[in-house]
């Protein structure tokens, strides 16, 4: 599944990386720890989070994950943004907590 | 190859660049992806425990064509108990750093898993060095 198909079928909102839609999704690593992540998360996976700051973009970068979802209608910060749109490393954003979603997002890869 | 990164203190903005510049290069080596993603985890943590507990540092790397040397040098408080700081989940980060998501206690462990070799010596009131290895093949 691509990035872009996750952001349709779960209503999700594109804040940046918008050249990167169409990045190929294998699975999903959800925690707000950014060792935890760099430690386990795999290649190609969607990342669950509430960190909004610019690590998280390096994180990602490092670890070529698929795209960003930030919980709760929260809003990365302008450096974060513009790795993102550099990276082209997609941050999108819903409105639920991170159960929610989660949920959401099991269906989808597993369903 | 011989390269050297400067990392400054609480310069967590680029935490990540010489980590990222070093995967570039062995992408361009052509390393086996599988060991690339190795040295970055143990690369990556190892910049950022130089940003956030030190006073900053240089980043000494060699990549030679059967292995890759990382030592990360930095001036700081040092270690006092560095069997102590290898157990997961020991932490001496502040509350500033736990909140952007470090200080899990995750950082030298996770170098320790990913790497060939390790060596951390340190001196209170001086500074921590880390050296590791990651072989090719």
């Amino acid at each position: 599944m691509q990035v872009k198909e996750l952001v349709e079928k779960l209503n999700l909102k594109i804040l940046s990386g918008e050249n990167g839609l169409d990045r190929e999704i294998d699975g999903c690593y959800i925690s707000d720890l950014l060792s935890d992540v760099m430690g386990n998360a795999m290649e190609g996976d969607i990342w669950i989070t509430l960190q909004t700051h610019k690590n998280v973009m390096a994180v990602a970068s490092l670890k070529e994950l698929a795209c960003i979802i930030l919980v709760k209608d929260l809003v990365p910060n302008t450096e974060t943004i513009d790795q993102s749109n550099e990276e082209a490393l997609p941050i999108l954003q819903t409105s639920l907590p991170t159960y929610e979603i989660a949920g959401l997002v099991y269906n989808l890869l597993h369903g | 190859m011989h390269f050297e990164y400067q990392v400054y203190e609480a310069d967590f903005v680029n935490a990540g660049a010489a980590s990222s510049a070093i995967k570039k290069t062995l992408k361009q080596l052509n390393i086996n992806p599988s060991i690339i993603k190795r040295v970055v985890v143990a690369l990556y943590e190892a910049e950022v425990n130089a940003i956030a507990h030190a006073y900053g540092g240089t980043i000494f790397a060699d990549i030679e064509s059967d292995k890759i040397t990382v030592k990360v040098v930095d001036t700081g408080p040092g270690i006092p108990d560095i069997d102590w700081a290898m157990q997961e989940g020991n932490s001496t980060a502040s509350p500033e750093v736990r909140n952007m998501g470090f200080g899990a206690g995750m950082g030298l462990p996770n170098i320790k898993k990913n790497v060939d070799k390790l060596n951390v010596t340190s001196k209170v009131g001086v500074g921590t060095t880390v050296e590791m290895e990651v072989n090719f093949v």
